[in-house]
């Protein structure tokens, strides 16, 4: 991989040239929290957050989008707007392209989604390096380096941001800027491994999710899951934060006085009662112990089965959504204290 | 003969994007049952209607307009082109949109989705078609495939039964089966106020004292509601049935048919990609699946 270095202070710099390549978003700080946003200003740009409440996803699989306009005489028309609208997300963490990663394996296959594989083919990354607080586990979900999925990725090595170049996108940044980016010199590299050591040292969570689905095979009739079910409130905050959480509902909708109207999708989650509930009012997953058991076994272990690794990236968010502090960690920590004492 | 099913190579209309709906024009609705209507379809482009092929038990996702989309199962043959015949019966919101509209009105169909009954396996076998209620809805369609390349299976052996005689979905096309000597055409009800039925009187399951059933050269295609697969599957099993020779159609809620949505999803497999044709193996090896 092309690895170039930009001085620190030249980071506003290249900000402004990015922005021919398309309308510049940031996480900005928003009551006391972060939002990835359209920048008004760079300066409003905050590099070194913990985490946004929602996962760069919204901007892939937008919380509600028109999917079609239904007018009688012409069917269902493709809505198509937005679509193409070139956008840079400036700021991006290794566990949420990870994430957008492993989207990009559900919506592709035989069954292309053409609106959310438009969206990332328009919608440009450039990642940043993070510091791990308590919530992060990233690096036991094997998140906390990607290798692809972004444009440009930058690593804080100092003095300098080192620039990991990812597509022919991020190599015309960085030729656009002119001689903004330096190759870099061995001591450069030095410094990146130092900096790889010391993030890795400052992870205070860990979860081992080697045996994940052997586990979870077993403690399929764990009494556990009836605990959570009674605690959990069906709110489906963990799903709408998580940021490879992809379930979605659709619904038609009239206009009002016509027979025109237009079918939506918004997110929807496996934990809302709805979500398995048939026409003839058979529940297939009625509980709320069933609800929950679902989500966990569709995460750490299904898509293990699916895609060869659990889809959980680590990024800690449904730890601080949860209401009433059902902890991933904990409940995954639990599940392997039953089954094996001796290798924690 | 070259049969119509097999002129085209199997394909999917759909290319670009996987949502889309294609018009179609209702040509009949032919009320069986109350309720329980049959629902048939005519792609309003040509090609379409011409080049639609699907598999038995495979579904569609059908768009009222206004109301929403619902995945239903296709109740007619490939066997038979040209149009599409769904048995659905009127639940929920969607279906009953479906219910207010008339002859000629138009409709959404994309598909056809899901893997339908394992054809290729099924052939040079004989087949047994149990259905309870409307579980004869997805089993039509391979019936009338297996009728329709009758040298490509053995004994075919249909049990169907339904509360009342006026209950039966497709009654006179199954009563004419019943004289035939290519199928065992056994039709039973719970009870015949009428008296006039002169088909069986009883349980389903009580329709094998009629049949004969080789377990290990037989597929074995059951849909129904949960009492019918509770009895017929312990029925099968008694008979010594290996568990991959039970078919079983499953029903999801389904806001997409094509794995994204999620809804759909049963332990590990999505019922609109891997499914909804199970075998009894994978069910009971599936968290959750009956």
């Amino acid at each position: 991989m092309k690895i170039l270095k930009l001085p620190k202070e030249k980071l506003d710099l290249f900000a402004s040239v990015v922005q021919q390549f398309g309308e510049l978003h940031a996480p900005v700080e928003q009551d006391g929290k972060y939002v990835f946003k359209r920048l008004t200003r760079w300066s409003d740009a905050r590099l070194e957050y913990d985490r946004t409440i929602l996962p760069p996803k919204k901007y892939f699989l937008p919380p509600r989008e028109t999917l079609f306009r239904y007018r009688p005489g012409e069917g269902f028309v493709p809505h198509t707007e937005g679509l193409d609208q070139r956008i840079i997300l400036f700021g991006v963490h290794a566990c949420d392209v990870y994430a957008i990663n492993i989207l990009d394996r559900v919506f592709a296959g035989k069954y292309q989604d053409p609106y959310y594989q438009a969206r990332r083919k328009n919608i440009a990354i450039i990642g940043i390096d993070c510091s791990p607080d308590k919530q992060c586990f990233c690096r036991s979900m094997r998140a906390d380096f990607v290798d692809h999925g972004f444009d440009l990725f930058f690593y804080d090595t100092g003095n300098y941001y080192q620039a990991l170049v990812g597509t022919a996108l991020g190599d015309d940044m960085v030729l656009a800027t002119g001689n903004l980016f330096e190759p870099v010199d061995a001591s450069d590299i030095e410094a990146y491994k130092q900096r790889s050591v010391d993030k890795r040292r400052a992870f205070q969570l860990d979860v081992e999710i080697r045996d994940l689905p052997e586990i979870f095979e077993m403690e399929y009739q764990s009494e556990m899951w009836e605990e959570l079910g009674a605690k959990c409130l069906s709110c489906g905050s963990c799903s709408m934060v998580c940021p490879t959480c992809y379930c979605y509902d659709v619904n038609d909708d009239v206009e009002l006085g016509s027979r025109a109207g237009k079918r939506t999708r918004s997110w929807d989650s496996c934990l809302f009662v709805s979500h398995a509930l048939v026409g003839s009012g058979e529940n297939f997953r009625g509980t709320r112990e069933a609800r929950i058991k679902f989500r966990f076994y569709h995460k750490q272990r299904g898509f293990v089965a699916e895609y060869g690794r659990p889809s959980c990236v680590g990024c800690g968010r449904c730890i601080s959504a949860c209401p009433v502090h059902i902890d991933v960690v904990d409940v995954i920590d639990r599940l392997r204290r039953v089954q094996d004492v001796a290798s924690r | 003969m070259l049969l119509a099913d097999e002129v085209a190579t199997y394909h999917p209309v759909l290319s670009g994007n996987p949502y889309q709906p294609h018009m179609a024009r209702i040509v009949r609705i032919y009320k069986m049952v109350d309720n329980n209507h049959l629902f048939t379809l005519r792609f309003m482009e040509d090609h379409l209607a011409h080049s639609f092929r699907h598999q038995p038990g495979q579904f569609i996702m059908l768009s009222v307009p206004g109301a929403g989309e619902m995945p239903i199962s296709i109740s007619s043959s490939p066997s038979r082109p040209e149009v599409l015949e769904l048995c659905v019966r009127r639940v929920g919101r969607v279906t009953s949109a479906l219910y207010r509209l008339k002859t000629n009105d138009v409709v959404g169909v994309r598909g056809p989705y899901g893997n339908g009954y394992p054809m290729q396996e099924i052939m040079g076998n004989d087949v047994l078609l149990a259905a309870g209620g409307l579980g004869m809805a997805p089993l039509r369609s391979l019936l009338w495939y297996a009728l329709d390349h009758r040298d490509k299976f053995n004994n075919i052996t249909l049990m169907y039964g339904a509360k009342r005689p006026e209950d039966m979905l497709f009654r006179e096309e199954l009563l004419a089966l019943v004289d035939r000597t290519d199928i065992n055409c056994l039709l039973t009800v719970d009870a015949d106020p009428s008296g006039a039925w002169k088909n069986h009187v009883g349980r389903l399951p009580a329709l094998f004292d009629h049949a004969k059933i080789d377990p290990l050269r037989t597929y074995a295609a059951v849909c129904g509601p949960p009492v019918v697969y509770k009895f017929i599957l312990q029925r099968l099993l008694d008979l010594g049935f290996p568990k991959n020779r039970i078919l079983m159609s499953l029903e999801r809620r389904m806001k997409c048919g094509v794995g994204k949505c999620g809804h759909c999803s049963i332990g590990y497999k999505y019922t609109c990609l891997q499914g909804p044709i199970f075998t009894y193996w994978d069910a009971i090896n599936l968290p959750e699946m009956i």
